[in-house]
């Protein structure tokens, strides 16, 4: 593998965890969503949402935190208009989601006219004395930015909270049956519209990712399908947590090794090797799909199912 | 008490009247929008709208402009709306539009410099079978292992979006040009070239396929077994299951004839105002044309309505960049807020309000 041969395992683990932030944030947001029996196909519009506004944000602010803030309840925003139309007028939550993509992608292009070029204030690493200084763990666990801590942090959170906690178990009622739900008493359109937000939030969150931390830069549509990725990774995990994150860093590391191959001047165009992630989306998505029984005992059973009470 | 109650039948008139009534609600909300950027919202509007149109000076210009854009985006929706109405999203229209484009030029390419009448008439067949042949991948992949046609159409938008750059600059790169990489311009090629039918027109053969394609749509909507069986299957799944219609079969129909039309149209634009491949092809036809789609209720005669009013936005778009300064993003949003109206607004087609009386104690 002389291929290989100049690239650092250790630097390119390291990247890879941050390279698969953006969709673990985003996809561990739409799995609450679709848990909750709802299919949002708008995450590339909240994603680019929220990274246009958390860098407008955070250059007018000077602050990281109060940028990725920014981007949080911009995507809630965006995600509390589809939850209007969908929960509120009964809309077709496949149309919606394109709708709010092609929306998203047109505002955010218009925000962002006057950042292009601009550089954002600089994200904080972690810097643990001692910790960050060790061998290896040092770089691969402890000298990250904030966003790729809370990412795992919410991975183990909505795991958690789907598994042992009331509130989830009432969120899962309603996604698998939400007539059943109701005649139970629960209150099936607040917890949709509270898991529309939640996936807002963290697309917006992920997209924010990119802008400030990954990038750092705004360029118009920046996202590039990191949302219909995070959308395809949450069939791909079978809507389970750890299985979210694992197949980010899947993507992640897909995404990294194509960028070092290309630093590394293989001989192949770089339009092609850039072409893998998306491929790898496919064939990924075909694997998972092929076992069709057991796909489909996975899902939420009122996936994309609109809920309007009679009665 | 008054509630809502889900009528048996979609309401006829406010399925007509949802377009119009959305249209217009668009335009008060993207006038608020263009006051927020600090424009005078009824210039824009008026200069969006109505200058294309009836402009002294920019109207000569912009109209033949309205049937280049109208014709691919109406032929991609025509397409669309026959698969979508029996519930199979293809959403990768864009994808498909390049590759007709790759596959019609390489073939116009070819056969460069000779002259033939045959030459465009294969490129033709061409386009249809690359934009086809695309489609084909989620189809199968659908009707085999019912894989999501949503997720595998869209990804392949990106990988055509790099196949034509890598083609732009690789195997049909102009071999005579040394400036920007891009394919030689088929418009200077007489044998594969798409110049307007009238001169000045901006009618092309893209436009006479639009048409033919939204005669035989609304044919095999009305008359076909196919059109029946897209409703059916449309209306209720398991009953058309039941009927002994195949799904399969059915989405690999829907996706393939969506899939021809989009890659016609990208052979039309690659040979006609588009000229040439270049590394930015992709322009957004495909997606655009999920909203005309829906703007014109899935059905052929509402598809062309809506595909000139698309147009229109267009080119009043690009005249409100350099008259007052609009941003270019700005009618993408403008666009999207028209789906979202839309959207919204068919609540009152498929439900009513009716108000509860309550029994005598």
């Amino acid at each position: 593998m002389t291929l290989l041969a100049g690239i650092d395992p250790v630097a390119v683990a390291a990247a890879l965890i941050v390279a698969a932030t953006p969709i673990l944030l985003a996809a561990i947001g739409e799995l609450v969503t679709e848990k909750a029996g709802v299919l949002n196909l708008g995450v590339e519009g909240m994603m680019i949402l929220g990274a246009v506004v958390g860098f407008a944000a955070a250059v007018a602010t000077g602050s990281v935190l109060l940028g990725l803030a920014a981007a949080a309840a911009a995507g809630a925003a965006l995600a509390g208009l589809f939850a209007v139309l969908v929960l509120g007028l009964l809309a077709n939550q496949v149309a919606t989601g394109l709708a709010l993509t092609l929306f998203g992608l047109g505002l955010s292009a218009l925000i962002g006219q006057g950042y292009i070029g601009v550089r954002p204030p600089p994200a904080g690493r972690l810097a643990v004395p001692g910790l960050s200084d060790l061998p290896v763990l040092g770089r691969l666990v402890f000298s990250h930015d904030v966003l790729v801590y809370t990412g795992v942090a919410l991975v183990a959170g909505v795991w958690a909270f789907l598994r042992f906690s009331r509130a989830g178990l009432i969120l899962r009622a309603v996604g698998e049956s939400h007539d059943a739900a109701h005649a139970l008493g629960f209150p099936v359109r607040r917890v949709r519209a509270l898991a529309i937000l939640f996936g807002g939030a963290c697309a917006g969150l992920g997209g924010a990712h990119l802008s400030l931390v990954r990038v750092p830069q705004w360029t118009e549509g920046m996202t590039a399908g990191a949302g219909w990725i995070a959308l395809a990774l949450v069939v791909f995990a079978s809507w389970r947590p750890w299985r979210v994150m694992l197949g980010a860093w899947l993507f992640g590391g897909i995404a990294v090794l194509q960028l070092n191959l290309q630093a590394a001047g293989v001989k192949i165009p770089v339009e092609y090797l850039a072409m893998s992630p998306y491929l790898v989306t496919i064939l990924v998505l075909v694997i998972i799909t092929a076992d069709r029984p057991r796909a489909a005992l996975h899902a939420p059973a009122a996936l994309g199912r609109p809920f309007h009470a009679a009665g | 008490m008054i509630r809502l109650e889900r009528r048996p039948a979609p309401s006829r008139f406010w399925t007509a009247a949802t377009p119009l009534l959305a249209v217009a609600l668009t335009m008060v909300a993207g006038g608020v929008m263009f006051a927020i950027l600090g424009k005078d919202p009824v210039a824009a509007i008026r200069t969006i709208f109505w200058d294309p149109l009836f402009h002294p000076q920019y109207a000569a210009f912009s109209r033949p402009q309205l049937l280049v854009k109208a014709g691919p985006l109406i032929l991609i929706a025509t397409g669309l709306a026959l698969g979508f109405r029996a519930g199979i999203w293809n959403i990768g229209a864009e994808g498909q539009y390049i590759a007709g484009a790759i596959a019609g030029a390489a073939v116009g390419l070819a056969f460069y410099p000779l002259e033939g009448w045959f030459v465009f008439p294969l490129m033709v067949v061409a386009g249809a079978f690359g934009g086809w042949a695309w489609a084909m991948i989620p189809a199968l992949l659908k009707a085999r292992f019912g894989t999501s046609e949503i997720l595998v159409s869209l990804m392949l938008v990106y990988v055509a979006d790099k196949i034509v750059a890598a083609m732009a600059v690789g195997a049909l790169r102009n071999p005579d040009a040394t400036g920007f990489p891009g394919s030689r311009n088929l418009a200077r090629y007489p044998a594969a070239a798409n110049p307007d039918l009238i001169a000045g027109s901006g009618l092309h053969w893209g436009g006479v396929a639009a048409l033919l394609a939204v005669a035989l749509v609304w044919l095999i909507l009305a008359r076909h077994r196919l059109g029946f069986e897209v409703r059916l299957a449309g209306l209720a799944p398991r009953a058309a299951r039941f009927a002994g219609i195949s799904p399969g079969r059915l989405t690999i129909v829907c996706l393939g004839l969506s899939g021809a039309f989009a890659g016609l149209a990208g052979l039309f634009e690659v040979a006609g105002p588009g000229g040439q491949i270049r590394i930015d092809f992709g322009s957004g036809y495909g997606f655009t044309a999920i909203i005309v789609a829906f703007l014109g209720r899935l059905h052929p005669a509402g598809i062309v309505l809506a595909g000139f009013l698309m147009a229109l936005t267009y080119i009043g778009g690009e005249i409100a960049q350099f008259v007052i300064g609009l941003p270019a993003a700005a009618i993408q949003a403008f666009q999207g807020m028209l789906l979202f109206f839309l959207l919204g607004l068919d609540l009152a087609a498929n439900y009513r309000l009716r108000r509860l009386r309550r029994a005598a104690p």
